[in-house]
């Protein structure tokens, strides 16, 4: 229980340091929203009124701490930029990013697991040296250059595909795929390298070990070997690398999301800074703040669950 | 063997499933050749758009961006016309009284806004109430401080008198700066915009598009001719030409070095944008307040240079803070006054008490490449007469804060935006303008014209004033007045009807696909 508490207490500076921080990295940040927003034909009324209308000549710790009350009823304030309620806008996106976070998650797994366990079976071979070689490639390639490769070859090619916007599932499931399936590869593709390399050295560090020997000495097929017991074994480190896979990808999506003109919480992100829309910069920043708290919390104590020496840590 | 088997039937689902949907829908897709009936050609257009407005609300609207939009919305008692002159608008006819100070506008019979209902000397009366802070609100505007009562003696008069005489006050009766809205939407203009325009509001996603539709009830007959408008907000140039070419844009503005790219496939336009561009000094800053460096500055610059190498040649040279897009406003011949010439800049640079030269810094906008591009010309024109500069590139945000608003700067250049109004151009540079003389000019000559011009109802002597302004500006070499570059707008070939104003509009009214 005592384990349980603390972890809660942490989770909780955690959100209150990241939001004070996100906070007070606006104050300090030079450019003035309502001036951004306005640009040079605001007249100085037009300015004060807009400033006035926002709040945003009242005191810091006022703004501040309004912030936090409605932070904590959920209500984020209005975007600067926008003059719409933050959670609306954030609302309307979500649905966005977590499709494409989801598709290229899919991908990953669907394509890096099986290559991984092929070059594993076929190590130092033909096969497995050029796969190796392709990853390397893979890894090396800057998203948003993949991004612009797939849009040329692919995008312009094929009709089915589109290079800008989305099309909810809601609307049809074949218009959201053709504006998925793109940018998912192309976070994919760098996360496929990755992924397989682990998968790879997974697998040829269980194999190796005395319990494979034995099992393959009593006769059991190749197939049951490396189904029941290596990739079964092999998956606790394939699935912690598969965690950080997962913050990658949406770190990933920021990027390829203003590559392909998605409009996810990436993009709106990258929009809101380029304002110094703080109310959206905070509330998009703190919806990540406690989804990725909240998932680590979860994980410490399913850890603990699972293997009770982890609370003695 | 088997896992061999089953990835390679992975792979090859894989594949096969890519090329049936890439292939079905390319069968479903139409061709974009052939001649096709009225009923078969599209009546939605889709533009590009590289930012958000900064509000629907037209009163509350500020950034040029905005009104490329939402002019489609609203209308104004006058209207603007491509060359730059008005026309009536919502008004029939109108008066100016011989004293210069009451002006009676006769309102068209049967406008309807796009909720159904009659436009009424009441909403008149509240749109301008609401500008002047009348009504309990803010003013939202500093245009209408000379004005000293509105009235609407009748069901379709209304009369606006003012202090004193303005011959520029026809123009803040345009939608830009005196939109009419209904009354009964107070409070909501910004979320359901409402007005008499020829199309209707009908969504805006933020970050991703605003849509509008038809106004079946729209006054002007036969008009508009598109159901449906789609303006869809790209910030890259680059995918904004690939979304083109993708068939997923109708009109979008293209990149000057691209222009070859799509040349054959769609059709180009371009004209004067009525922007100036500049490189400018703060001239209150040694050794910027001394008028012989900044003529030293103008005779070393090269035009030619920036409009080939940054604008691919599609500008037009300017001598002064006026396009040719605004006719007989802009003084001619001012663009040579300045003929490239190192060693007269060195003279003069010598005269000024800076034989050797000096060092100094540009400091130019990220939002947009044109402004770094052009401070490497800069360096390397200004190095040839021993000025050293360097470049310092800021965010937008920080441009305006430091440079704009602040004038804490060196160099910089910027390109001001065209109005239709010769006076709202050449108003930057009056020294009690303190909101917009970012560059700290002080020329009491100036100042005088620009009060005069005025009180001066004659139109050609209007223009004699605006002429001597601009050469002060000339003479002063209040900045260098390096071109007006054109936007060339690319768009599918069969949208027609594309009408182009001396200031940021796509007018969709006349816009439709012909064959």
């Amino acid at each position: 229980m005592m384990y349980i508490i603390c972890r809660f207490i942490l989770l909780i500076t955690t959100i209150l340091l990241v939001s004070i921080i996100t906070f007070g990295v606006f104050q300090i940040l030079p450019g003035d929203p309502v001036r951004t927003m306005l640009g040079t034909e605001a007249d100085p009324t037009q300015i004060e009124n807009l400033r006035s209308e926002l709040g945003l000549n009242r005191p810091l710790y006022e703004q501040y701490t309004d912030w936090m009350k409605g932070l904590l009823t959920g209500e984020l304030g209005n975007s600067i930029r926008f003059s719409v309620p933050v959670k609306e806008l954030l609302f309307d996106r979500l649905p966005v990013t977590i499709s494409l976070a989801g598709l290229t998650l899919l991908i990953v797994l669907i394509i890096s697991l099986p290559l991984g366990m092929f070059a594993a079976r076929r190590q130092n071979k033909l096969s497995d040296v050029s796969l190796s070689t392709v990853t390397q490639v893979g890894m090396a390639v800057p998203s948003f250059w993949l991004g612009m490769m797939l849009i040329l070859y692919i995008g312009m090619q094929f009709s089915f595909f589109k290079i800008s916007g989305y099309i909810p599932w809601t609307q049809s499931v074949a218009g959201a795929l053709s504006t998925l399936v793109l940018p998912a590869l192309t976070i994919a593709i760098p996360q496929i390298a990755v992924n397989f390399r682990y998968v790879r050295t997974a697998i040829l560090e269980q194999v190796q070990l005395d319990y494979v020997r034995t099992i393959r000495s009593k006769g059991m097929s190749e197939q049951n070997v490396m189904y029941k017991h290596v990739l079964k074994n092999s998956m606790i480190p394939i699935l912690t690398v598969f965690g950080l896979i997962m913050a990658e990808v949406v770190a990933g999506t920021i990027i390829v999301e203003q590559v392909f003109s998605l409009p996810g919480v990436g993009q709106l992100l990258i929009t809101a800074i380029s304002n110094r829309d703080f109310p959206l910069v905070q509330g998009i920043v703190m919806y990540i703040t406690v989804a990725v708290v909240m998932i680590n919390f979860m994980v410490d104590i399913l850890y603990s669950v699972i293997d009770p020496r982890i609370r003695l840590r | 063997m088997r896992l061999n088997k089953n990835w390679l039937m992975l792979l090859l689902t894989l594949i096969v499933g890519l090329l049936i949907s890439a292939c079905s829908s390319d069968a479903g897709k139409e061709g974009s050749s052939g001649e096709k009936s009225v009923a078969e050609l599209p009546q939605e257009i889709v533009v590009r758009i590289n930012d958000d407005p900064d509000f629907l609300d037209p009163h509350k609207a500020t950034a040029s961006i905005s009104y490329q939009m939402i002019l489609n919305i609203f209308e104004g008692l006058m209207a603007p016309e491509t060359d730059g002159s008005l026309k009536e608008g919502l008004a029939e006819n109108y008066e100016i009284s011989k004293d210069g100070l009451t002006y009676t506008f006769k309102i068209r019979p049967g406008v309807k806004f796009h909720n159904g209902e009659d436009l009424t000397m009441e909403d008149i009366q509240y749109s301008f109430d609401r500008l002047m802070g009348k009504n309990g609100g803010e003013k939202m505007s500093n245009s209408f401080d000379n004005v000293a009562s509105t009235e609407a003696p009748d069901a379709n008069t209304f009369v606006i008198k003012l202090k004193e005489p303005n011959s520029n006050f026809l123009y803040s009766l345009t939608a830009r700066q005196s939109a009419i809205v209904p009354k009964n939407n107070d409070g909501k203009h910004n979320e359901n915009p409402i007005g008499t325009g020829p199309f209707a509001y009908v969504k805006y996603s933020p970050g991703t598009k605003l849509e509008l539709k038809k106004n079946e009830n729209y006054w002007k007959e036969g008009l508009p001719y598109l159901n449906k408008v789609t303006f869809t907000f790209q910030s890259d140039d680059q995918a904004a030409i690939m979304s083109l070419m993708a068939n997923e844009v109708d009109l979008t503005s293209v990149p000057w070095h691209r222009v070859s790219e799509v040349e054959g496939n769609y059709n180009l336009s371009h004209q004067n944008n009525n922007s100036s561009l500049i490189i400018t000094f703060n001239e209150t800053k040694a050794p910027f307040d001394n008028v012989k460096v900044r003529q030293a500055i103008n005779y070393a610059i090269s035009k030619s240079d920036i409009i080939d190498s940054v604008f691919a040649g599609y500008a037009v040279p300017l001598g002064s803070n006026m396009s040719p897009a605004m006719g007989d406003y802009q003084k001619k011949d001012l663009e040579s006054m300045y003929k490239r010439d190192v060693e007269k800049a060195k003279a003069l640079l010598a005269e000024a008490g800076y034989p050797d030269g000096f060092k100094t810094k540009i400091t130019v906008s990220s939002h947009n490449d044109i402004y770094s591009n052009i401070a490497q010309i800069v360096v390397d024109n200004l190095k040839e007469i021993g000025i050293d500069v360097e470049i310092e590139v800021v965010e937008w945000g920080i441009w305006l804060d430091r440079v704009y608003f602040g004038r804490d700067y060196q160099m910089t250049t910027i390109d001001l935006t065209g109005r239709a109004s010769a006076y709202e151009i050449l108003n930057d540079y009056i020294s009690t303008n303190d909101s917009e003389n970012f560059f700290l000019f002080k020329n009491d000559e100036y100042d005088k014209i620009m009060a005069d011009v005025l009180k001066e109802s004659d139109q050609a002597k209007q223009i004699d004033y605006y002429h001597r302004a601009q050469e002060i500006l000339a003479e002063q070499a209040a900045a260098v007045y390096v071109a007006d570059y054109q936007i060339v707008w690319g768009s599918d070939k069969q949208v027609t009807g594309l009408k182009s104003y001396p200031f940021w509009f796509h007018d969709m009214s006349e816009v439709k696909f012909s064959n």
